[in-house]
């Protein structure tokens, strides 16, 4: 995996600068939001039901223990065996003891984002087993050696000139002449590779959209069906899934799917819905003999019943980048984190702590568009604003801004001294901008002046012009 | 509400905003008509400078807060605070209340500054029973939704209904309205690339719907969108909904050309 820079704004700037990446970009507003919106008019109890999703969810987290001891049972009950992981590496750990059991050389994946949080693959590979990722997206991400870029739609950066090029690198023996100009194209390419690695994989990895404490079971949503193939053919499927995916009742479990797909792509269901509980039973049809839960925590569980215990109800849908006016504008690997967008700016700090993703909470206008289309309310420009606290808090050391901003404070809570000062500021830019009304270049205003004019001040403040008026 | 109305003209206390004070007074002084021609006392407490949000937004707490109760002090006697700015009325409504919370002395008083703050045109219609404007302006004219004029105060319905009052008024509505102009205070300098391109879409989807004027019920974001036409040569003008409600376009557009020095 290529290692992402951390320093955001360095990563934003190239981003900016990048066309093809720019180009690729116009997708996310072009293939997602139009389609939310009319999902949603077509099901006029959609925010009556985010009220309840989001009650589901906030009363499954406020009672975790109870439901994660709840479904523990179930799946054992099921066959099954359920793992409990603290942290990255234990994770890694019990995975890549049970596909050592199995004697696993050849594993296949579904998407799941928290196999990429504990670094699943290269753990894999360093173990000798190869891991094939079988989402489309993130089978080109893999062989780009590239992280996803977006909760759902990980080669949202890439253009289909990209991808066709990649493909050509990657697969060996394809034949010049052969035409990979169309999605269609690439998927078939694609798909014939992935058949025999579906048939012989020993182990299957999937994620899980969500798991039901009651029945003990785990569900996987997708498009292409890969998630189906990757757990039913091998003969161990592993769930790797972080502890907040519960929800209680497999009705529950309905609620947020009827939410999911609407608020990720439009679509009223995704193509394939799968609920896997336990091995398979005498009489299956088909199914691993198999199934294991790694539940991980890694840091939620500290979070739980504080300022951000509701990024724990996230559902990963996605909408909240795709209405995002920074994600829309840099793209993902800009993050420099796993989690982009606004819920990865909230999530993130909480995983690898605020000192290491400062940027991330602070890069936004706080315009809001993500708490609105979010599906389970997560009130996320809040919890950027309480990430900001404890930013402003801490040792920071972005000492200018801070400088400035004390100044700024200590004269607007003397409103004697703000208005003396702010009268001669307004006086000295009005006469600096002259007739044209805008400064294109302002000492010290760089920051705003380097792309944009600043429109002039008018020459005398709002309360001096009001003091004469009433004198007069 | 009622009892105020009918005792006599409500008395507005206007919270001018540290913006409208400093870049374009103009927009106060047509509040002030708007105010007034809808039957409104108003009066301007000097001892006021901004509403907090750059501190509220960075993260500094203290002073917000500190702030925050500068502004119930001064406010609080009035019938009702109007502010020409979405931004502005959205933190008193919104945010004071929530920041003041754990404050014994001011909590309840937050609480009952927020309940009657309002951004102006929300103001205007909800509470004065304003049905239409006397202004008249020939254009085709783009209004810019901005996002706390849409979220944080509610007032895109009574914006756009009183904008399509004004006489000869053509009104286009711009494509993905909803999405942000990329001002975000402080954000515009912070991050200041990020903002910039952000606002360039913006810019760019004004400039094609052919109007000659961007309206929007907050100065930020039209210093933000006419800093970005004027840069990129766009021939769009930037004012403020209530000079174009209060007929009070003397004043060059926002970030243009004097007609005198």
């Amino acid at each position: 995996m290529t290692t992402l820079g951390s320093d955001f704004k360095a990563n934003a700037a190239k981003a900016l600068a990048d066309a093809e990446l720019q180009r690729a970009l116009l997708n996310v507003k072009r293939g997602f939001v139009q389609k939310r919106v009319d999902a949603k008019a077509r099901l006029p109890e959609f925010d009556t039901l985010r009220d309840e999703a989001r009650a589901i969810k906030l009363h499954t987290l406020s009672h975790l223990d109870l439901y994660l001891d709840y479904f523990e049972r179930k799946v054992a009950d099921s066959g099954g065996q359920v793992h409990f992981a603290p942290t990255a590496a234990d994770a890694r750990e019990i995975i890549l003891k049970l596909c050592r059991d199995a004697d696993a050389k050849l594993v296949t994946k579904g998407k799941s984002m928290v196999s990429e949080e504990i670094g699943l693959n290269a753990c894999l590979e360093e173990a000798g087993i190869e891991a094939v990722e079988t989402d489309l997206g993130e089978y080109i991400a893999q062989m780009r050696n590239e992280a996803p870029s977006h909760l759902i739609a990980p080669i949202i950066h890439l253009n289909k000139e990209t991808i066709a090029e990649d493909f050509r690198r990657s697969h060996e023996g394809l034949a010049a002449d052969r035409t990979l100009g169309s999605a269609a194209d690439l998927v078939a390419e694609a798909r014939a590779v992935l058949r025999q690695k579906f048939l012989a994989a020993d182990v299957g990895i999937t994620g899980a959209n969500l798991l039901i404490a009651e029945t003990g079971s785990s569900v996987v949503v997708t498009n292409e069906g890969n998630a189906d193939l990757t757990q039913t053919l091998p003969k161990m499927h592993i769930v790797i899934a972080s502890i907040e995916k519960l929800v209680p009742t497999l009705e529950d479990a309905c609620t947020i799917l009827r939410l999911l797909a609407r608020s990720a792509t439009g679509q009223e269901i995704t193509t394939y819905t799968t609920f896997a509980t336990g091995p398979r039973r005498e009489g299956d049809a088909d199914g691993p003999s198999a199934y294991h839960v790694v539940l991980l925590d890694n840091g939620r569980s500290e979070m739980l019943g504080g300022s951000f215990n509701d990024m724990l109800s996230c559902i990963r849908c996605g909408a909240c980048l795709n209405h995002c006016p920074v994600y829309a504008t840099i793209g993902g690997h800009a993050y420099g984190s796993l989690y982009v967008g606004p819920m990865g700016a909230v999530l993130t700090p909480a995983l690898v702590g605020i000192d290491h993703a400062r940027d991330l909470p602070n890069a936004s206008s706080l315009c809001g568009r993500c708490e609105d289309v979010c599906p389970v309310r997560i009130p996320l420009p809040s919890m950027l604003r309480a990430w900001r606290e404890r930013d402003f808090a801490r040792d920071n050391p972005k000492f200018r801004e801070k400088t400035a901003l004390k100044l700024w404070a200590y004269a607007a809570k003397r409103p004697r001294l703000y208005h003396a000062l702010s009268g001669a500021a307004v006086k000295l830019l009005a006469l600096l901008a002259g007739r044209s009304g805008k400064l294109s270049w302002l000492p010290f205003a760089g920051a705003w002046t380097r792309n944009r004019d600043l429109p002039a001040p008018e020459g005398e403040t709002f309360h001096q012009l009001y003091a004469k008026r009433t004198q007069e | 509400m009622t009892e105020v109305l009918t005792a006599g003209a409500p008395l507005v206390g206007l919270f001018v905003t540290c913006l409208v004070d400093l870049i374009r007074p103009s927009i106060g002084f047509a509040a002030i008509k708007l105010l007034e021609d809808a039957g409104a006392r108003v009066e301007v407490p000097l001892a006021q400078t901004c509403c907090g949000q750059p501190a509220f937004n960075s993260g500094d707490r203290a002073d917000a807060q500190a702030i925050a109760r500068q502004v119930v002090d001064v406010f609080e006697g009035f019938d009702y605070v109007v502010a020409p700015s979405g931004s502005c009325a959205g933190m008193l409504k919104l945010h004071y209340p929530k920041l003041l919370a754990d404050d014994p002395a001011y909590a309840e008083r937050a609480k009952a500054l927020a309940e009657k703050s309002f951004e102006l045109t929300r103001f205007l219609v909800d509470v004065l029973y304003v049905e239409g404007v006397d202004a008249t302006y020939a254009a085709r004219v783009a209004y810019h939704e901005s996002c706390s004029s849409l979220r944080e105060t509610g007032s895109s319905w009574a914006a756009r209904r009183l904008l399509q009052s004004i006489r000869g008024i053509d009104l286009v509505e711009l494509p993905d309205s909803e999405a942000c102009c990329g001002f975000g205070g402080t954000f515009s300098v912070k991050y200041s690339g990020i903002s910039s391109a952000i606002g360039e879409a913006k810019a760019r989807t004004i400039a094609a719907t052919e109007a000659s004027c961007v309206v929007s019920c907050d100065l930020g974001c039209l210093m933000q969108i006419a800093g970005k036409l004027s840069r990129d040569g766009k021939k769009v003008q930037a004012r403020h909904i209530a000079e174009l409600l209060a007929n009070m376009i003397e004043a060059a557009p926002i970030g243009g050309e004097r007609i005198q020095p």
